[in-house]
């Protein structure tokens, strides 16, 4: 035990209230910090360098044959050999690399030149345009692409280029239907209202603020449409339908593949050119795609040493219903009796860049049975993030750098624990620490009755069965004061209002019989006369079951309505705390008195409310 | 506040109604009867629960909602079925702000470019605009350095304050607000009220400011337009129906916004009680007689 407080204590930062930042690294950065990023680009942009500077590089013209040396094994001239006609491989293969490229960049500029305009103009107008193009769209992709490529060059002849514009054009699709997608997606964007508000023409607002939108989209998929159209020219050359008077990788492989048997490395070369940009362009849409991606793979911290204060690393289990010396370490004494006692919390999240940046710091308060406790700050106080580690609710990637939470005289976070125990957490979550949430209509599944999703959790939580379940949930659903219990019972979600929506989360906080309610801003998605009756709700349902609420809010008036004491939190630290009527009429803290000092109610209108008093810009 | 000039904004009767996506179905009624009026350097503000077809009605003047029946005058001028092109000249007098600072500034555009864009509409150089965007930074108390940064490195309040930067950019007559502070914390709504008010008083600028709190639409209005199921049910000057409400469903309103003390809180909770004790036997009555 005295080892784990060390613990704590060496764990303790120096810096104090949220410290550390948010360290985020730019696209082209974490691309190239990427190795399957840099690699890609490496392959690509040599195979370019090298398309680019083959007149200059290639010794021989690519069609320049000496028929006395056909064949040839590698030497000093013809550094790869030459094929049947005499030619030498690594000439071609540098002009192959030219056309080949550029043909690939051909399909992919036809396929955009079709699909994002089609499909910028079909998603921000929508109407008769989108229906049409969606039936050509329908069309083109039912049509069996290497069937029509055959066709076309039956008709038009073996240019590379027009089998490449024809390949294009079958693959706008893919093109229309991602443009039209991330544009549907922004179409209703407030910054495109206010555009319009601004009098821009429908083509600037395209222009300068959609299109951002499907760009990054638009260079991932050309990366994999130039891939494919490779593959497509190469197997239509391979087949024996290319252009013989020109030099492509697909030729090279069909000449090579005709002479297996007497030099097979004819058919290396090109298979290996083809390979290295194919896999180059994937890995490189791939990296793109993780570079843009705003969630950083951030590397595992490296346990702490400290954490070997193996008093504080319980085996899980039984802990939570009895108590064992062995596996948790006891609590201070004369503190069992609270519900919650939160000790000299901090939370964290690791950086990029190895730091934390901490977002709750040395907070300690306690709830008992039958109380309400007011967490009060601003965003970004740490009020939530306090809450959810209460819950174990925070986001894998949290930490938690110090301090210890306990739930009815045992440790859910015993000092020195870098994370939320989430065997010892999940006997109690459901069960005698529930939940009500901020969004109700986001916190129910919209795929599931209301009845259904109250009564699971009673089945699996109290063990009862369905029909009892059933029996409750209704009951429940009387008491949060619905009408109609039977009718909600069997609704779905998006069948009832908001207001509803919470009574019915209420009635889900409570249907487990549980000792502590955590609510985070419960009240603040709803219109102020239905706020009103879920704070009468909240108080009336508290005040029956007797249960400990830890309350977090931005609303002095709720607190007002409904706390008993109050926790002002700012920056990640507990600025104040004391009773209700202390803290409301007689703040001591400078920061509690500004923030009191920003509520309107009893304020002269027109007035300025802070202004006088000079500060930062909010 | 000098409403027995012609009014800056008068809409009558306006009715607005969606096309209901069912076939044939009846269209769906967002507001009905709307008849309002905005003097100039006036601020109307607009009350009402969500869905009470508030927001509507401020998209329906900035030309974002279909105008079914019914008339809006701006200056003058029948602005109900106004083109984009009549759009344009019209954004130089009638602008807006949004509620969500988050989703009303495009994230890939820098700060300047954002202010310069109603500018560069006008016809305005890019020299021009550039030291009139310095103005706007100065103006919303934003620091010079915001002209090369991204939106997504302000904070809430800080972006509120481009926004309104934007809307002040053509120095506008009438500025639509809709719900500009509610997603604010409450010390920086505070500072974005005081702010809209300091504009006010330095340019002469109307508002049509929509909010669902009584308490920020008692700030910062001068009369005051209770909105309930798509219909105004009271209207009249601030001080009055914020105080002393005739309608019972503003009663409800006033009477449901707690206050932040225990004891005045617990006084007022029994006033809402009684009253909608009140207003249930009055209705009970209503339908008894009937």
């Amino acid at each position: 035990m005295s080892d784990s407080v060390e613990t704590a204590a060496v764990a303790a930062p120096v810096a104090t209230g949220q410290s550390g930042t948010v360290v985020r690294s730019t696209v082209m950065r974490r691309l190239i910090r990427n190795p399957m990023g840099i690699a890609s680009l490496a392959i690509l942009g040599s195979i370019a360098l090298l398309a680019i500077f083959a007149p200059v590089l290639a010794p021989f013209e690519e069609n320049f044959a000496n028929i006395t040396k056909t064949l040839a094994p590698a030497d000093s001239v013809n550094i790869l050999g030459t094929d049947s006609a005499g030619r030498d491989t690594w000439s071609r293969l540098l002009f192959g690399a030219q056309l080949t490229l550029l043909s690939a960049l051909l399909c992919a500029g036809v396929a955009i030149a079709i699909g994002l305009p089609a499909g910028l103009i079909a998603g921000y107008y929508a109407g008769k345009f989108e229906a049409v193009s969606n039936w050509v769209v329908s069309i083109l992709m039912s049509l069996p692409g290497l069937i029509v490529l055959l066709t076309i060059r039956a008709a038009f002849g073996p240019s590379v280029w027009i089998s490449m514009i024809a390949f294009g054009v079958l693959i706008s699709p893919s093109y229309f239907r991602l443009t039209r997608t991330a544009v549907q997606s922004v179409r209703n964007e407030l910054y495109v209202d206010a555009a319009r508000v601004s009098g821009l023409s429908d083509w600037s607002i395209i222009a300068r603020h959609i299109f951002s939108v499907v760009r990054a989209p638009i260079i991932i998929q050309t990366a994999a449409i130039a891939g494919v159209a490779i593959a497509i020219q190469s197997g239509l050359e391979f087949l024996g339908l290319g252009d013989p008077t020109k030099a492509t990788w697909g030729v090279m492989l069909s000449e090579g593949f005709k002479n297996v048997y007497l030099t097979p490395t004819l058919l290396l070369w090109p298979a290996l050119a083809m390979a290295l940009t194919i896999g180059g362009l994937v890995l490189l849409g791939n990296a793109i795609r993780d570079a843009l991606e705003d969630g950083e793979k951030i590397k595992h911290r490296k346990k702490r040493a400290a954490s070997s204060a193996t008093g504080a690393r319980p085996t899980a289990g039984p802990a939570v219903a009895r108590p064992s010396r062995k596996s948790v370490a006891a609590v201070d004494a004369g503190t069992e009796h609270h519900l919650v006692k939160v000790t000299n919390l901090g939370v964290g999240y690791p950086q990029a860049d190895g730091t934390i940046k901490k977002v709750v710091d040395d907070v300690s308060f306690h709830v008992d049975r039958g109380e309400i406790l007011g967490i009060v700050g601003e965003s970004g106080s740490g009020k939530s993030q306090t809450a959810f580690s209460i819950l174990g609710l925070l986001p894998d990637n949290a930490r938690i750098v110090g301090g210890a939470i306990q739930f009815d005289g045992n440790y859910t976070v015993a000092p020195g624990d870098e994370r939320v125990n989430q065997a010892r957490l999940s006997k109690l979550r459901g069960k005698r620490i529930s939940y009500i949430p901020q969004e109700p209509m986001s916190n129910l599944d919209p795929a599931f009755t209301i009845g259904y999703q109250l009564v699971t959790p009673m089945v699996r939580v109290l063990g009862i069965s369905k029909e009892e379940a059933r029996r409750r949930a209704l009951k429940l659903l009387t008491d949060v004061g619905i009408a109609s219990p039977e009718r909600t019972f069997s609704a779905y979600p998006h069948e009832v209002s908001g207001g509803m929506a919470q009574r019915v989360l209420i009635a889900g906080a409570i249907s487990c019989e549980p000792d502590l309610v955590i609510a985070d801003e419960p009240t603040t998605a709803l219109d102020v006369t239905v706020q009103a009756d879920v704070l009468d709700l909240l108080r009336e349902l508290q005040q029956r079951l007797n249960i400990g609420v830890v309350l977090v809010t931005h609303n002095f008036g709720v607190v007002a309505d409904l706390c008993d004491r109050v926790a002002v939190m700012q920056n990640g630290r507990l600025v104040e705390e004391g009773s209700v009527r202390d803290i409301l009429r007689n703040p001591k803290e400078q920061y509690t008195r500004t923030l009191l000092a920003s509520m309107l109610e009893g304020k002269t209108p027109m007035s300025m409310l802070v202004s006088s008093q000079k500060e930062p810009v909010a | 506040m000098s409403t027995q000039n012609a009014p800056l904004l008068t809409v009558d009767n306006l009715v607005v109604e969606y096309p209901s996506k069912k076939f044939r179905a009846k269209p769906f009624r967002a507001l009905t009867d709307i008849n309002i009026t905005i003097g100039q350097g006036e601020t109307l503000g607009l009350v009402g629960e969500s869905g009470s077809g508030k927001t509507t009605l401020g998209r329906a003047v900035l030309g974002l909602a279909p105008v079914t029946a019914g008339k809006i005058t701006f200056e003058g001028k029948d602005i109900s079925h106004a083109t984009r092109k009549q759009r344009r000249t019209l954004s130089r007098d009638l602008q807006v702000v949004f509620q969500d600072p988050y989703t009303s500034l495009n994230p890939a555009l820098e700060i300047g470019d954002i202010l310069a864009e109603p500018l560069g509409v006008q016809g305005m150089s890019p020299a021009e605009a550039k030291k009139r965007v310095k103005e706007l930074l100065d103006q919303v108390g934003l620091p010079a350095d915001a002209l090369h940064r991204l939106p997504r490195e302000f904070s809430g309040g800080q972006r509120q304050r481009v926004a309104i930067a934007r809307a002040l950019a053509l120095s506008p007559k009438l500025i639509v607000c809709d719900e500009p502070v509610s997603a604010l914390d409450l010390s920086t709504q505070a500072r974005v009220l005081d702010l809209f008010l300091q504009i006010q008083k330095d340019t002469g600028v109307s508002y049509l400011f929509v909010s669902h709190d009584l308490d920020v639409v008692r700030h910062i209005s001068h009369r005051v337009a209770v909105m309930y199921h798509g219909e105004i049910v009271e209207q009249g000057p601030a001080e009055i129906v914020t105080r002393d409400p005739e309608h019972p469903y503003t009663q409800r309103l006033l009477l449901a916004s707690p206050v932040p003390d225990p004891d005045r809180q617990e006084q007022r909770r029994a006033d809402r009680h009684r009253l909608l004790e009140s207003q249930r036997h009055q209705i009970e009555q209503a339908g008894a007689l009937a």
